[in-house]
């Protein structure tokens, strides 16, 4: 049943002075679909900018499907990875920004086949034929000649998860997908991710402030504060039995409002 | 005295004109190709591109183009029989190469401040996207740097249209030679300078006006400012 | 023999350190040439950025049209225009001071745009507080928004200053002994031209890698908020 996918090692993040993770044991199993939740601040983007490969680990070991994702070398004797082990790394993950990050001067169409061409090589047929199914999939494809400030935020976070899925990872990280949206545009993204949830085998990381979306979607939810998980367990426990005083502090802090 | 009137000046400043259009236009285009490889080379990872792209461009932003003219057309040779080559350039050459490399060095600081200027956010798209960062330069970050630099690369375009004037200054044929020539001639002063100045203003309009269609072709996608 | 100095043609080094003084004198011109054209361009920008911002556009127009004028012609063409056009109306000057009209002229222009953007750069927010205290329209500028577009004015303006050294040299076709003009003297007399030319980029160098620096620890000591009234 466990098939670990994720698995962080007694891993450390530091800026500087700043320790953002400290001593994180942390594993997500193939097809599962995991909530990390915590106070601002606590290190919940970190690890996903760490699996992204966009900010390095001070310590420990990542292991992304059985292979260290920021080292190489023989087992004992790893040494920091070079680009081109992080770049066949990266083709398991995706990642869903908070703030969209769409290629402002790319229509909708080449925003998504962009990379299948030019990093997967596909035809361009095919990776058009794969944009629109995509774009399709996330109710979009009315739009695909536009031009992304054409877009609403929300209609522009489902071509950036569409993006992401153009690229087939096995993996992919969400983070804080919905807080730059508008009050009534949460609902449409939202309702992309819960089907991808539903309906695909893919891994899913998300973080989030939305916790009745992440009690609806997820497998397991995470609570990290300062660096390290303090508790986690499926939704339900989690929610309504947390044990330890800094979830309950936590969850009653955001469900007052 | 003489008898010619500004209809006779006419041909012979259009003749030089026609030399000032063609050297504003090979130095710009050159400059540029200069601005982008001296630009890009600052960013690059390798420490010696990017000391002598430095270098490049302090030494030339911290002169005067009529020095690096003078120096390209009168010092370079004497460097060249030094070492055995011969570095004697004819005029035109000097000219274009002097203010090719005077208009790079500038672009070069346009380019590189614009592609730095690309939001964080966009490279790490890209490296999510697994893009290499060279895939990452040309199709994500210059296409956004561009349009960005298209009013400054305006500026500095009319900018070497009226440096031309100072190619003058190692003989070439260009209007401020000719409109010289003229006045040497005829001593009318007031109508050659005139007319020179007016053709000179005529050119830099077209130029900018060329140079803004330029760049709101590259920037269409952009959303309308204002 | 240049300015009573003698060179000494022994060998490259030899002539480098004779000439140097020569040069300095002829840097000693090209900074004079540098400030005076500097000065005069501060007052006429000034103007022209009075004249731009008029009301009417009888005024504001023709203004534009000036400074557009000023700035898109070459130096050259316009020192030659003062050089042999206005003694032809009895104005005779030294070729010194025509020069400094000239360099000044042409970055009047420039300065005029500084001037406005400056200006402009100032939050609307600031001038309708001052409507909104009932400051006199004299007040508001010179109480309010001068203040808070200096340290934004002042930078560009210095990045100017470095422009018009660059622009010097453009007099030596009018026989100012500037820096360059030296050099090419001492070039044509002694048959090296690479020793003066390179000394001359070499002193460009040094001044405007110190003038930069000037500029950027103006820039640093100009409190970002305006200078303080007490
Ligand atoms: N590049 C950086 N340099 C220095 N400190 C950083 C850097 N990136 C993150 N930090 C710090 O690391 C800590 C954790 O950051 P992180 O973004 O992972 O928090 P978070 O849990 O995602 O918070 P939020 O809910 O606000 O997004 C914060 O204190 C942040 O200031
Ligand atoms: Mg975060």
């Amino acid at each position: 049943m466990t098939d670990p996918i994720i698995k962080f090692e007694n891993v450390a993040k530091r800026f500087g002075d700043i320790r953002v993770l400290e001593g994180l044991d942390f594993t997500v199993n193939r097809g599962e679909k995991v909530t990390i939740i915590g106070p601002s601040g606590s290190g919940k983007s970190t690890i996903l900018r760490i699996l992204m490969t966009l900010e390095d680990v001070s310590d420990g070991i990542v292991w992304v499907d059985g292979t260290p994702l920021w080292h190489e070398g023989a087992a004992g004797a790893l040494k920091p990875a070079g680009e081109a082990h992080l770049h066949k790394m990266r083709t398991k993950l995706g990642m869903v920004f908070q703030s969209f990050n769409l290629f402002p001067h790319m229509s909708i169409l080449r925003n998504i086949t962009e990379a299948p061409v030019q990093v997967l090589g596909l035809s361009k047929p095919d990776a058009r034929a794969r944009a629109m199914d995509l774009l399709e999939m996330v109710g979009l494809a009315d739009q695909a000649g536009k031009f992304p400030h054409q877009l609403s935020g929300g209609q522009q976070q489902r071509v950036a998860i569409a993006r992401a899925l153009a690229m087939r990872p096995e993996i992919l990280l969400f983070d804080e997908p919905t807080s730059a949206l508008d009050p009534e545009l949460v609902g449409e993204v939202q309702e992309v991710i819960r089907k991808l949830a539903e309906e695909h085998d893919l891994t899913m990381l998300l973080v989030t402030h939305e916790m009745r979306f992440a009690r609806e979607i997820s497998d397991r939810v995470c609570f990290i504060d300062a660096g390290a998980i303090r508790e986690q367990g499926p939704p339900e426990d989690l929610f309504t039995n947390p044990k330890e005083a800094r979830t309950q502090q936590f969850l009653q802090a955001v469900l007052a409002d | 005295m003489n008898d010619m009137t500004w209809l006779d000046y006419l041909p012979v400043l259009a003749q030089g004109a026609w030399v000032t259009v063609q050297l504003t236009f090979w130095s710009t285009i050159l400059g540029a190709v200069v601005a982008f490889g001296a630009g890009l080379g600052k960013l690059s990872r390798s420490r010696i591109l990017r000391g002598v792209c430095i270098s490049y461009i302090e030494v030339f932003r911290g002169t005067s183009l009529l020095v690096q003219l003078f120096w390209l057309y009168f010092a370079l040779p004497i460097v060249g029989e030094a070492i055995g080559f011969n570095l004697r350039m004819p005029p035109v050459t000097a000219g274009i190469v002097a203010l090719t490399l005077n208009i790079g060095a500038y672009g070069a600081e346009v380019v590189r401040g614009a592609v730095q200027a690309v939001t964080v956010q966009q490279y790490e798209a890209a490296r999510a996207l697994n893009f290499t960062p060279r895939q990452t330069l040309w199709r994500v970050a210059l296409p956004q740097a561009l349009p960005e630099m298209m009013p400054t690369f305006d500026n500095l375009a009319v900018q070497n249209l009226k440096d031309t004037a100072l190619v003058s200054l190692i003989t070439l044929g260009d209007l401020a030679m000719r409109a010289e020539q003229l006045r040497n001639y005829t001593q009318d002063s007031a109508t050659i300078y005139s007319m020179a100045l007016v053709m000179y203003f005529g050119m830099a309009l077209v130029l900018t006006t060329l140079m803004r269609a330029l760049g709101a072709m590259i920037g269409r996608w952009r959303p309308a400012r204002r | 023999m240049l300015f009573g100095f003698e060179w000494d043609t022994t060998n490259g080094w030899t002539l480098a350190v004779s000439i140097l003084p020569i040069l300095l004198l002829g840097l000693w011109v090209t900074l004079k040439a540098t400030v005076l054209g500097f000065a005069i361009a501060m007052v006429l920008g000034l103007v022209l950025a009075a004249l731009k911002a008029a009301p009417s556009r009888l005024v504001s127009w023709p203004a534009r049209a000036v400074s557009e004028f000023l700035r898109d012609t070459p130096l050259l063409i316009q020192l030659f225009f003062l050089y042999y056009v206005l003694p032809e109306f009895g104005l005779v000057l030294p070729a010194f001071l025509t020069g400094a009209i000239a360099l000044g002229l042409q970055y009047s222009a420039y300065l005029s745009e500084v001037y406005r953007a400056g200006i402009e750069a100032v939050p609307r927010g600031q001038t309708e507080a001052a409507v909104a205290l009932n400051l006199t329209p004299a007040r508001r500028f010179s109480r309010i928004v001068v203040p808070q577009a200096i340290p934004r004015i002042v930078p560009a303006m210095g990045n100017y200053l470095v422009s018009i050294m660059k622009d010097v040299p453009v007099l030596s076709v009018v026989t100012v002994l500037e820096m360059l003009n030296v050099a090419t003297i001492i070039g044509d007399r002694t048959f090296n031209y690479l020793v003066p030319l390179t000394m001359v980029g070499g002193l460009y160098l040094i001044m405007t890698l110190l003038a930069a620096q000037g500029v950027r620890l103006l820039d640093r000591a100009l409190p970002k908020t305006g200078i303080p009234l007490k």
